[in-house]
């Protein structure tokens, strides 16, 4: 980017000095340039060999790669909301494709829920049960696993390596697990998240803990306390906000890792959803897929919204 | 104010020591609301019924399957009193093993063997048969007879379960020995299973003369029906996890394949030793060692390739998102609104609809994790780039420089290793994603563990694969944790 040189006079020990940091220069660069070479290649083997144990390859199925597009674009300006209500399509031939007359709830005669609908009321269900499982369970193993709380590494550690454990276990196959035992339904998933929560939130809220002031807690102390009420007095009135805005947090992700349980037999909107793209109903995938990221915003823009209430605009923002 | 004004305020204004209403019943209403709403859960869920169906007793069963195997002989005990100990042909321990815990006694007699009436497989006598080929089948069945052989059978078998207890097979007569239990059983074709004393707690029937389940714990269990006891003994380990029963080396010890390895005469004439080895270890029908290890690393590569290329477009495209480098409100937003969509599209779909697009494979794989996380990185990488100070970038710009290198020396070096060490803790969180994605279709060990999950079979190949992807994870997260830490100071961002 230099686009003039200035070599100014240079004593003999300045020259030393510049040639110093020449080397030191080149080597940088020799360094950045051997790191570029080796991620260049780890990419190129990579695509390779992604490609190669595709099922389809990536230069024939590109021209493709727009046909579900074309698929699912509506054929007139309303067919999504149509379907998104289940009301009664002018396409209908009696195939489940264009009105989904089998699982709808009936309230009264002619009003009635989309299968869909209940069946997303199904998943915010499993990740709201499963959060609050998550969160009584985290909470506990949190105080025994924080060093202000419990200074005996004989509890601490334990607790601490059984919450990455937890956290660490793949939640398919936690889901899996359960679904052998308990057969295919939402019950297995609630399980699954609840477990994956309990570590992850577990973590998240010993570290609260560990900075929370400890001035409260010495007071306490002072006046006899046991430590179940230096914990209820002491600590919970500090460190509840953060809590509960990670428990916000928390049910956001759950939303989504509940979904995907679905899709694999945990019922709720993911199968629905994996179904209707696997059997083609265009509509119904357009609909189930509006419902969903319309939920997905709202319960980010509402838990947000929460979590600036509880914690101020240092609220923890939502990555993931 | 000392205390007795204190308490005399307190006395004349009570409702100023009043906590409020909602502080006092603050906690009551909430545990009250969690109930009710656990109530309704459980109704919702209906998790009564659930778990009243759930079969507990094969959940324990499926555990023991994730580090043991069972071998499972059959002792025949046919009605002429003479025994036959058989084992599945995929049995773990070999076509024809002997082990030591199972004993028994040979003898060799002379007796009628009854062959059962078997249907020839009626051919057509030319391809345009018209008359159904089960008629013509049934006239060419061979009648039943009888033969007399010479043969040796089994007399007497004894299985040791586990140190204390066993399993002693006399023809019609089982007697069991559990600890200092005794229990003995006749068998009887007309009469079935009957016991000679009340069941203990570890032997169940459901009703009289029909199969006996014994139970040992973690040792297996046994069935005793009337034509045979049927034993499940359980090991612990992986059974055959280097060679199966079909290759060369099966039920050798480390020490004799190290010595076949690599001074021993070839097994077979056509080939090293090593190369056979190496197939029958890779290929072992029941591990399946390098498709497992391919599928892992397919999911590391959609994770790394996903990532790498999410974080190459979001890079460019935060300067435009970013407020304070592109200075046009009307672009920022659609660029921010552009991410919001990527990111508010779950992973899940992408997977589902690029699954479509691609076939099931990585690519899907690599596609949904590149779609989501150029939104996330992007959203990310654009915050960054607003909160950085501006004094530099003035430095830069008032010396005369370029736009481009206003950027590459004023913005740059501050953002930089956020945007490394956000990048990394991405690709190692998407190696977890990948796992899960994968499971509906999108490629990589996910299906595969999926799969194995769903015959309810194999579960200590569930095992293998869980191991080894907790092993990627953990070896992952340090490697990010380490780069993080030298790049951004030893506390993360994130």
């Amino acid at each position: 980017m230099s686009s003039f040189t200035y070599k100014p006079e240079l004593s003999e020990r300045g020259a030393l000095i510049e040639n110093h940091w020449q080397d030191l220069a080149r080597g940088r660069r020799l360094y950045t340039m051997l790191s570029l070479a080796v991620l260049a290649l780890a990419l190129t083997g990579s695509l390779w060999f992604a490609n190669e144990t595709n099922s389809g390859k990536f230069f024939e199925r590109l021209p493709h790669f727009f046909d579900f597009v074309g698929d699912l674009m509506p054929r007139d300006g309303i067919e999504v909301w149509r379907a998104l209500l289940d009301l009664p399509s002018p396409y209908f031939d009696g195939s489940l494709k264009y009105d989904y007359p089998e699982g709808r709830y009936y309230v009264t005669d002619s009003l009635y829920v989309p299968e869909y609908v209940y069946k997303m009321t199904e998943t915010l269900n499993i990740a709201l049960l499963s959060t609050i499982i998550g969160f009584a369970l985290g909470f506990l193993l949190s105080f025994l696993a924080a060093k202000n709380m419990t200074a005996s590494p004989w509890i601490r550690v334990p607790v601490r390596r059984f919450m990455e454990l937890l956290r660490a276990f793949p939640e398919i196959v936690l889901a899996g697990f359960f679904l052998a035992i308990l057969s295919l339904g939402p019950i297995p998933a609630i399980i699954a998240v609840s477990i994956h929560t309990i570590g992850a939130l577990g973590k998240l809220f010993f570290e609260v803990i560990e900075n929370a002031d400890m001035k409260p807690d010495e007071g306490l102390k002072a006046v006899g306390a046991s430590w179940v009420e230096r914990a209820w007095f002491g600590m919970v009135p500090q460190v509840m906000p953060n809590f509960v805005s990670y428990f916000l947090l928390r049910f956001e992700i759950n939303v989504r890792a509940s979904t995907i349980i679905g899709a694999v037999g945990g019922g709720g909107i993911g199968e629905q959803l994996r179904l209707s793209i696997s059997r083609g109903h265009e509509a119904k995938t357009l609909a189930i897929v509006l419902l969903l990221f319309v939920t997905i915003i709202a319960v980010d823009q509402l838990s947000a919204w929460l979590r600036r209430k509880l914690v101020g605009d240092q609220a923890f923002q939502a990555v993931m | 104010m000392s205390l007795s004004e204190f308490e005399a305020v307190a006395a004349r204004h009570p409702q100023l020591l009043m906590p409020s209403f909602w502080s006092r019943f603050r906690v009551a209403a909430v545990g009250g609301a969690i109930a009710l709403y656990f109530v309704f859960c459980w109704w919702f869920f209906s998790v009564g019924q659930v778990l009243g169906t759930a079969n507990w007793g094969i959940a324990a069963g499926y555990l023991a399957d994730w580090i043991s195997y069972e071998v499972r002989p059959d002792i025949v005990v046919r009605a002429d009193g003479t025994m036959q100990i058989e084992f599945s042909r995929y049995d773990p321990i070999g076509p024809n093993p002997c082990p030591d815990w199972l004993e028994a006694e040979h003898e060799t007699v002379t007796r009628t063997v009854e062959i059962p009436a078997t249907e020839m497989q009626a051919k057509p006598k030319s391809s345009f048969s018209f008359v159904a080929p089960s008629n013509a089948g049934k006239q060419e069945a061979a009648e039943a007879r009888t033969e007399t052989r010479t043969e040796e059978v089994v007399t007497h078998a004894v299985a040791s379960m586990n140190s204390t207890d066993r399993i002693d097979v006399l023809p019609g007569h089982v007697e069991i020995h559990r600890g200092n239990e005794t229990l003995g059983v006749t068998l009887s074709r007309n009469d079935g299973v009957r016991a000679d004393r009340d069941l203990p707690a570890w032997a169940t029937q459901r009703a009289s003369g029909e199969k006996i389940v014994l139970a040992f714990g973690f040792s297996g269990w046994a069935e005793i029906r009337d034509d045979a006891v049927k034993i499940h003994k359980r090991f612990v380990g992986w059974e055959n996890f280097f060679f199966d029963i079909d290759s060369p080396f099966f039920g050798k010890s480390a020490a004799e394949v190290f010595g076949l390895l690599f001074s021993g005469a070839r097994l077979d004439p056509n080939r090293s030793n090593v190369s056979l080895a190496l197939e029958g270890f890779l290929y072992n029908p029941s591990w399946q060692h390098l498709d497992v290890w391919t599928k892992l690393l397919q999911t590391i590569v959609m994770a790394f390739v996903g990532t790498f290329f999410a974080t190459i477009i979001a890079f460019p495209l935060s300067f435009v998102a970013a407020r304070n480098i592109t200075r046009n409100g009307v672009v920022n937003q659609i660029t921010k609104r552009f991410f919001d969509f990527q990111r508010s599209v779950d992973m899940f779909i992408w997977a589902l609809f690029f699954t479509r697009a691609f076939g099931p494979g990585p690519l899907a794989g690599i596609s949904a994790i590149f779609f989501t996380d150029t939104g996330t990185l992007g959203k990310l990488y654009s915050e960054a780039l607003e909160n950085i100070d501006d004094k530099q970038r003035e430095g830069v710009k008032s010396v005369g420089a370029a736009p481009l290198a206003v950027q590459r020396f004023g913005v740059l070096p501050q953002v930089l290793p956020v945007f490394t060490s956000q990048a990394l803790y991405f690709w190692e969180s998407n190696t977890r994603s990948a796992t899960i994605i994968g499971a509906v279709g999108a490629g990589g060990i996910g299906l595969k563990l999926w799969e194995a999950m769903r015959t309810n079979q194999d579960w200590e190949n569930v095992g293998y694969m869980v191991l080894l992807i907790l092993i990627v994870v953990f070896v992952f997260d340090s490697i990010s944790n380490a780069v993080r830490s030298r790049l951004i100071g030893r506390r993360s961002t994130l």
